[in-house]
């Protein structure tokens, strides 16, 4: 499928996912409470097959915090991006796609170790890199620690 | 090193000439010889510098000519601890686990830039100690970014003039070192 | 009379105990704890804990300018230093619309592809003293310190270099450069021959590595298992044949593949990449076009806002690079799509059901580095 017809199979499936302009892969912006649902299609129709989940990625835009999931199709070799994001920024939380890309569950619980997002129904979430009882998040923008980092 | 430096050891010679017991300086010279000369190390390397340690260990430059004959796995059957690579805040714990389980005399050998002081890894990281001295007591450092595996020889033979001062009168403690 | 009473006992072969392989063990290949959960010697589950070399990489990047990033993308993968380089710089470039001569393009895809035998030869004799067979490390550390030599020649160091810079090189290749490596392949084809005498035709090394570890297809592209672990298992992953990069669309190579999916499939399918890599080379040795090593850039870097995706094929699977810039000097998000991450994350389902000494050798052909995973 070329990126003019799957724009218009994401939003006949989504109507409320906003498209972005001039993005190397195709993009869409999508309300948190439709990711899971689409990303289920997404996986198992058979003209769409996003089956291999290459990215997961958590952002922290100073005012919101994002995850973005790059996606391709081995079968139809079609790439695809989502993003969710949310203002909350004391207890962001989105649903988990661990069950549909086995992937996702080491990456989410990146995301959640160095941002804080918490993912819904994830089966095991806790820290990966750092300790358990390590205070903060450091991959946030207001993340400060005097007695760690050296500033140059 | 040339080989005169390599036998040059002045403090050696001053104890030597202020009137060390004959006896016990020949059981020193005797016990100093068999400690320096078989050094083994704890396979221990947590990055980059790992693979230069392993190529000192290989067929081009090879380690066992210096008596370091075998790497042993246990900490308790080790001399030496080369630390090669970056330590950082979780690993500095097992580290001290490690150091503390292996039995006296034992050496460390700081190698590689993120060992001595923490490397390209010094601004602006949350994880990473800065140096490995801040965890144990280090005899030797090594630079470099990876050092050369010459250089890890050249530290090595370092670590063997440094063992050659030991005496049975004021033995290597590492209550000393860690006061 | 007393009666006897019988206490129920407890059958000791049925009880689970988790036994550590601590950071600091022979075979980890760095420093990875992994609990395993044994029932006698049979594997029933199995506990990574990462994080005792993760250095925050990805924060340091938000305040280092991209060529200063360069250097610490060598530090990740460092067996394959110059893919992860490559991948920076080729991100730059696009952004800034940058296009390199010819040359570069050359020159960095044969010393992508000598970098990718160095570190198959590396894996190769790690597996094989893992299994118990010292010789292969002395047999595989000697050739490999013959392409150490060649990229001393040239660049000045062994292991760490740097060389790619966005917009090029840093410096010309030495004049010597083009005989080394054809001695190099001519040594090598010989050298080879040896490795499958030693290792591949040895009776106990298939006893211990064929239907040992079996990851399926499915299994392989749902855990996002890349690179050679997962064309073992009929997984076409490689991107550089589907996304072609540098100089890649203009060779002839294969793309190996097996389907048997188990831990002799993942060492053929290496050994046979280290065939197939000196055929690329041979194909572009002769033919290195003439021209600069490097075009002109400014001083200082800035990308133009916005988001921007580069994938390479690393020695270990599929490295990508996503940053997201606001046109500073310095990113505002740079994260690394580490490909031993993902081929980790697999080693839980693979293990389950075998014995504990398979792990090592499961452990050896998934070919893990560990500040890869980390950052």
């Amino acid at each position: 499928m070329n990126n003019e017809q799957l724009k218009e199979r994401i939003l006949g499936l989504v109507p409320d996912a906003e498209f972005q302009e001039n993005k190397q892969f195709l993009t869409f912006l999508i309300p948190p409470a439709r990711l899971h649902a689409l990303a289920q299609k997404l996986r198992d129709e058979e003209d769409l097959a996003f089956d291999f989940l290459f990215c997961l990625t958590g952002v922290d835009l100073i005012k919101q915090l994002m995850v973005i999931y790059h996606m391709e199709s081995t079968r139809h070799k079609h790439q695809l991006v989502l993003k969710v994001q949310t203002e909350d920024r004391l207890n962001p939380a989105f649903d988990t796609v661990c069950d549909l890309w086995k992937t996702a569950e080491f990456h989410e619980r990146e995301v959640y170790d160095l941002l804080g997002i918490r993912f819904n129904n994830h089966p095991d979430l806790r820290r990966i890199f750092l300790d358990e009882d390590w205070k903060g998040h450091p991959l946030r923008k207001d993340y400060t620690d005097e007695v760690n980092i050296v500033e140059l | 090193m040339k080989e005169a430096d390599f036998r040059d050891n002045e403090t050696l010679e001053l104890f030597k000439k202020s009137g060390g017991n004959i006896l016990l300086t020949t059981i020193d010279a005797i016990f100093d010889w068999g400690r320096s000369n078989s050094i083994w190390p704890l396979t221990f390397a947590t990055s980059c510098c790992g693979i230069e340690m392993m190529a000192a260990g290989a067929a081009r430059h090879d380690f066992a000519r210096f008596g370091i004959e075998v790497y042993r796995a246990s900490p308790r059957q080790a001399d030496v601890i080369v630390v090669a690579g970056t330590i950082v805040n979780k690993m500095a714990p097992v580290l001290k686990r490690l150091y503390d389980q292996m039995s006296d005399p034992k050496y460390v050998i700081a190698m590689g830039a993120c060992a001595v002081s923490g490397g390209p890894f010094f601004y602006n990281t949350y994880h990473v100690i800065r140096g490995v001295d801040h965890v144990i007591p280090v005899d030797v450092y090594v630079p470099g970014c990876p050092p050369r595996p010459e250089a890890l020889l050249y530290g090595v033979m370092q670590l063997q003039r440094k063992i050659k001062l030991e005496t049975m009168r004021s033995p290597r403690s590492t209550d000393d070192l860690l006061r | 009379m007393k009666e006897v009473v019988n206490l129920p006992v407890k059958n000791i072969e049925e009880e689970e105990y988790h036994i550590n392989m601590g950071p600091q063990h022979p075979s980890t290949h760095g420093v990875l704890r992994l609990v395993v959960s044994l029932q006698g010697e049979i594997v029933k589950s199995l506990k990574p804990h990462c994080g005792y070399i993760h250095r925050g990489i990805e924060k340091m990047c938000e305040k280092d300018t991209y060529p200063q990033i360069i250097h610490l993308t060598d530090r990740m993968d460092y067996l394959s230093a110059h893919i992860n380089n490559h991948a920076v710089c080729m991100l730059v470039e696009k952004a800034l619309e940058v296009e390199v001569p010819e040359r570069v393009k050359y020159i960095r895809t044969i010393i992508d592809e000598l970098n990718r035998i160095a570190s198959h030869q590396l894996w190769w004799c790690s597996f094989g003293m893992d299994m118990g067979g010292l010789t292969c490390f002395f047999y595989g550390l000697r050739d490999r310190e013959k392409i150490l030599d060649i990229f001393e020649e040239s660049f000045g160091s062994r292991l760490l270099h740097s060389y790619y810079t966005p917009g090029g090189l840093m410096m010309d290749i030495h004049p010597n450069f083009q005989k080394s490596v054809k001695d190099f392949i001519v040594y090598f084809r010989k050298k080879i021959k040896d490795y499958d005498d030693l290792l591949t035709g040895n009776i106990i090394m298939q006893e211990r590595t064929k239907g040992v570890g079996i990851l399926s297809k499915e299994d392989a592209v749902s855990y996002g298992v890349t690179g050679p672990s997962g064309r073992g298992s009929g997984f076409s992953c490689d991107v550089r044949k589907n996304h072609p990069y540098g100089v890649y669309d203009k060779v002839e190579f294969n793309e190996i593949l097996m389907h048997e999916g188990d831990t002799f499939a993942r060492y053929m399918v290496r050994m046979h990449e280290m065939h197939e890599s000196m055929k690329i080379i041979e194909q572009l040795i002769d033919n290195i076009p003439a021209g600069d090593y490097s075009v002109k850039m400014k001083a200082v870097l800035k990308l133009p806002a916005g988001e921007y995706f580069q994938r390479v094929e690393a020695a270990r699977g599929e490295l990508g690079v996503y940053v997201l810039s606001d046109g500073n000097k310095t990113p505002f998000r740079m994260k690394f799509r580490s490909p031993n991450f993902s081929n980790l994350s697999a080693l839980d389902h693979i293990s389950r059901g075998g014995k504990i000494a398979d792990l090592v050798a499961i452990g050896g052909s998934l070919d893990y580095v560990i500040p890869d995973i980390d950052r």
